[in-house]
C-alpha cells in the first residue's frame, strides 16, 4: 500500500528543533512519509507543503508558549486552499505555563484541531492515533 | 590553422569570437549589428568581413557554432501549483535555461488565464504541479485546459511524475509536448537541470527557425542555445572546472546589458556562520536571476524609478547633471553612445546601481529572531558572504575603464544589513568579452573550455 504522508514542522518563531527530529525519525520509522519542514515554520508553509504533496495530515508542534496565537486561523486557511478534509495535529508546550489541560485542549479543538496533545505525550501515542485515523491496519 | 568561430547573434551585436584550436587562443572578435528584421545573415557577414580583415593568414573553420538572444531571446510561460513552490521551481528552472520569463502561473488555471496564454507571444509553456507522487489534479486540469484552448505552443511537462501518463493521453496528437523530470520531486529538493536541457533542446530544434534565422542556419553548424544559457555554461566551467580540469571554486557573474541585467551564482550558499536556520525553497547551485528592470538603455526609466535620485547621487561623481533628463535621453535613444567623461560616469553610475539592486536582488536575506536567550536567525536564499568571486561582462563594464569600481557596487554595505551580499570578493572581468563564446565552447571540448577561461578571465 502507498505510504500515508504526513507533514511535519515547528510553527512560528520557535525554534526548537529537538523534537522534531525525535518525531521525524519515529514517523518514518513507523511507515509514514514525512515531510519534514522544520522549525520556524509559518502556517502558509504547511499548507502549502500539503498541497504540493497531497498530505493525508498536518502534526504541528509549538514548544517556547506561543503556540494558541501561531495557530489561530489555520484550519480555515486549510479550508480555503483546498485541503477540506485533512487532519490537523498539535502537540508540544503549546501554552504558556500551567493551564488547565481540558480547558487548554477544548481551546484548540475549538479551533479545528482534531488532535491535541499535552507536554511530554510520547511520538508513539501520536502514531496510534494516526494510524487509527487514516484507518491504517497491520 | 584549424578555428572554430563562435557566434552570438545578440539582441543589438552579432559577436564573432574565432579560436585557435590548438594553441587555445582567441585570434580574434569582432561585431556588427544584428539584422534580425531582414535576415540576420547579414550582420554576421558584416561581421565576418571585418573579422577576416583582422585576421592575417588563412584559417580552416572546423566548427561554427552559435547562441542568441536576437528577436527577444526564449521567452517561456512558467505554470506551478503553490506561487511560493512549484511555480517559482519552474521559473527558476526556465530562466536556469537562458529564458525571459514572461509571466508565471499557479493553481487551476481558468478560462481567461488560457486566452492570454494563447494570446500571448511565448516560446514555450513550462508545465509543473505537485511533487512526485503529491497533487495531480492541478497538473491534469491545467493540461486539459491547454488541450481544450488548442494552444499550439510546446509544453514541457515536468510536474508530479504520477500524472503523466494522464497527460500524456489528454495531450495525444493535438498538443506538442515533452515530458521531463519534474522540477520538484519533493518538498525539500528542486530540480531544474532535465527540463532546462529539455528547454534548450526544443530551443535548438524548434524556436531558432521561426525568427529570421532559417538562412543563417545553413551556413553555420547550430544555434545551440539562449545567450544567457551559454553564459551560465560558461560560468559554472569556470567555477567546478570540467573532467580534467580544475575550476577556480565559487563565483558570481554580474552581467549588465541594455534591457536587463543578469546575475548567474555558482555556489551552494549555505550558511557561513553556525545559529542559523535556513526557509523557504532551496536554491539552484547554479541559479540565474534576470533583472527586467535593470539595464542601460531600454530600462533606463526603471532604473530611474528603482534607484532614484539619491542612489545615483551616491554613485555619480558630477553632480550638476539634470539626472532625470539623462535617463529619459538613454531611454529614448537606445543607441546612444556615451562619449565625453561626464556622460560616461553617468553611464557608470548607472551601472554601479544596476549592480547593486541586482546582487541584493539575487543574494539571499538573514532576519533576525529575537529570544531572551540572544539571538537566532533565520535566512531566505543563499549565503554570499563569503564568496570569493564576482565575475563582470556585458558592454558597460567591459568597456569601462573602471570595472572594479562598478563590480563594487554589489558588494555588502551596512545600508542593507540583512543582506548576504559577498563582502570581501576578488574581482574578475570578461576583457575579451567571450564568455558566451566559452559556453558553447563546453559543448565541444569542456577542458579546453576551462583552460581558456582562466587564461583570458583576468583579476582587476
Ligand atoms: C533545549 C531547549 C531550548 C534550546 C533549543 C535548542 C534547539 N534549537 O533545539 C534553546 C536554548 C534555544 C531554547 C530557547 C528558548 N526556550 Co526552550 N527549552 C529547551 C528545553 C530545555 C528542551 C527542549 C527539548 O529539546 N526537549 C526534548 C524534545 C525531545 O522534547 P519536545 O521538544 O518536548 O518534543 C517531544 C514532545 O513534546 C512531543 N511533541 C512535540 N510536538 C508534538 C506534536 C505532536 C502532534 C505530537 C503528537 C507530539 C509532539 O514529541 C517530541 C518528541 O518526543 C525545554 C524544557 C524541556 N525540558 O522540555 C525548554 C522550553 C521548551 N523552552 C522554553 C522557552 C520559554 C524558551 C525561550 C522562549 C526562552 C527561554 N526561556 O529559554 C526560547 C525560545 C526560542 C525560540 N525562538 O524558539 C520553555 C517553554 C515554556 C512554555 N511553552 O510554556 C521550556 C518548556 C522551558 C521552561 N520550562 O520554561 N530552548
Amino acid at each position: 500500500m502507498e505510504k500515508k504522508k504526513v507533514v511535519l514542522g515547528v510553527i512560528g518563531s520557535d525554534c526548537h528543533a529537538v523534537g522534531n527530529k525525535i518525531l521525524d525519525y519515529s514517523l518514518t520509522d513507523a511507515g509514514f512519509e514525512v515531510i519534514n519542514i522544520g522549525v520556524l515554520s509559518p502556517q502558509e508553509d504547511f499548507i502549502n507543503a500539503a498541497i504540493e504533496t497531497n498530505a493525508d495530515a498536518i502534526l504541528v508542534s509549538s514548544l517556547y508558549g506561543h503556540g494558541e496565537i501561531d495557530c489561530r486561523g489555520m484550519r480555515e486557511k486549510c479550508e480555503e486552499a483546498g485541503l477540506k478534509d485533512i487532519l490537523l495535529y498539535v502537540g508540544g508546550n503549546i501554552v504558556v505555563g500551567k493551564q488547565d489541560w481540558n480547558e487548554v485542549k477544548q481551546r484548540f479543538l475549538d479551533m479545528g484541531f482534531d488532535r491535541v496533545y499535552p507536554p511530554g505525550t510520547p511520538v508513539e501515542e501520536g502514531i496510534r492515533d494516526l494510524k487509527e485515523d487514516l484507518n491504517i491496519t497491520e | 590553422m584549424d578555428a572554430y568561430l563562435f557566434i552570438d547573434f545578440g539582441s543589438t551585436f552579432t559577436k564573432l569570437t574565432l579560436v585557435d584550436i590548438e594553441k587555445e587562443e582567441v585570434i580574434a572578435t569582432e561585431k556588427s549589428y544584428t539584422t534580425v528584421e531582414t535576415d540576420v545573415t547579414i550582420g554576421y557577414e558584416n561581421a565576418l568581413k571585418k573579422l577576416n580583415q583582422k585576421v592575417s593568414g588563412d584559417y580552416n573553420i572546423v566548427k561554427k557554432l552559435a547562441c542568441s538572444s536576437a528577436a527577444g531571446g526564449l521567452k517561456i510561460i512558467a505554470i506551478g501549483l503553490v506561487p511560493e513552490l512549484t511555480a517559482e521551481a519552474a521559473k527558476r528552472a526556465a530562466l536556469g535555461a537562458g529564458a525571459k520569463v514572461i509571466k508565471t502561473y499557479s493553481f487551476k488555471l481558468n478560462s481567461s488565464e488560457l486566452e492570454e496564454i494563447k494570446n500571448s507571444n511565448a516560446d514555450i509553456i513550462l508545465l509543473a504541479g505537485g511533487t512526485d507522487g503529491g497533487n495531480c489534479d492541478t497538473i491534469i486540469h491545467n493540461a486539459k485546459m491547454i488541450e481544450k484552448f488548442s494552444i499550439s505552443i510546446p509544453v514541457v511537462v515536468a510536474g508530479n511524475k504520477s500524472s503523466n501518463d494522464e497527460i500524456k493521453e489528454i495531450f495525444g496528437e493535438k498538443v506538442e509536448y515533452y515530458i521531463t523530470e519534474n522540477v520538484m520531486p519533493n518538498l525539500n529538493h528542486i530540480n531544474v537541470d532535465p527540463a532546462r536541457e529539455t528547454i534548450r533542446n526544443i530551443f535548438m530544434k524548434k524556436i531558432v527557425h521561426a525568427k529570421g534565422m532559417e538562412n543563417v542556419e545553413k551556413s553555420i553548424s547550430g544555434i545551440l542555445m539562449p545567450t544567457p544559457a551559454a553564459v551560465l555554461k560558461a560560468a559554472e566551467a569556470l567555477s567546478m572546472g570540467s573532467r580534467d580540469e580544475e575550476g577556480i571554486g565559487d563565483l558570481a557573474v554580474i552581467d549588465i546589458g541594455g534591457a536587463t541585467t543578469d546575475v548567474h551564482s555558482i555556489a551552494e550558499g549555505a550558511p557561513s556562520k553556525p545559529g542559523v536556520v535556513l526557509r523557504g525553497l532551496e536554491e539552484p547551485f547554479a541559479k540565474r536571476t534576470v533583472e527586467g528592470d535593470l539595464g542601460m538603455r531600454y530600462s533606463a526609466m526603471s532604473v530611474f524609478e528603482a534607484a532614484g535620485i539619491k542612489k545615483m547621487k551616491k554613485y555619480l561623481k558630477y553632480d550638476d547633471l539634470d539626472i532625470e533628463a539623462e535617463f529619459k535621453n538613454r531611454y529614448t535613444n537606445t543607441s546612444y553612445v556615451a562619449d565625453d567623461e561626464k556622460e560616461i560616469d553617468f553611464d557608470e553610475a548607472m551601472a554601479k546601481v544596476c549592480a547593486d539592486i541586482s546582487m541584493k536582488r539575487h543574494a539571499g536575506v538573514v532576519e533576525a529572531i529575537y529570544s531572551p536567550m540572544g539571538m537566532m536567525y533565520a535566512q531566505e536564499g543563499k549565503d554570499l558572504m563569503e564568496l570569493p568571486y564576482i565575475l563582470g561582462t556585458g558592454g558597460v563594464i567591459v568597456n569601462s575603464k573602471n570595472p572594479k569600481e562598478i563590480l563594487q557596487a554589489a558588494v555588502f554595505t551596512m545600508e542593507d544589513p540583512t543582506s548576504l551580499k559577498p563582502r570581501r570578493p576578488k574581482f574578475l572581468l570578461d576583457k575579451n568579452y567571450i564568455l558566451s563564446a566559452m559556453g558553447l565552447l563546453t559543448t565541444i571540448d569542456p577542458n579546453m573550455a576551462v583552460r581558456m577561461l582562466k587564461k583570458y578571465i583576468v583579476e582587476i
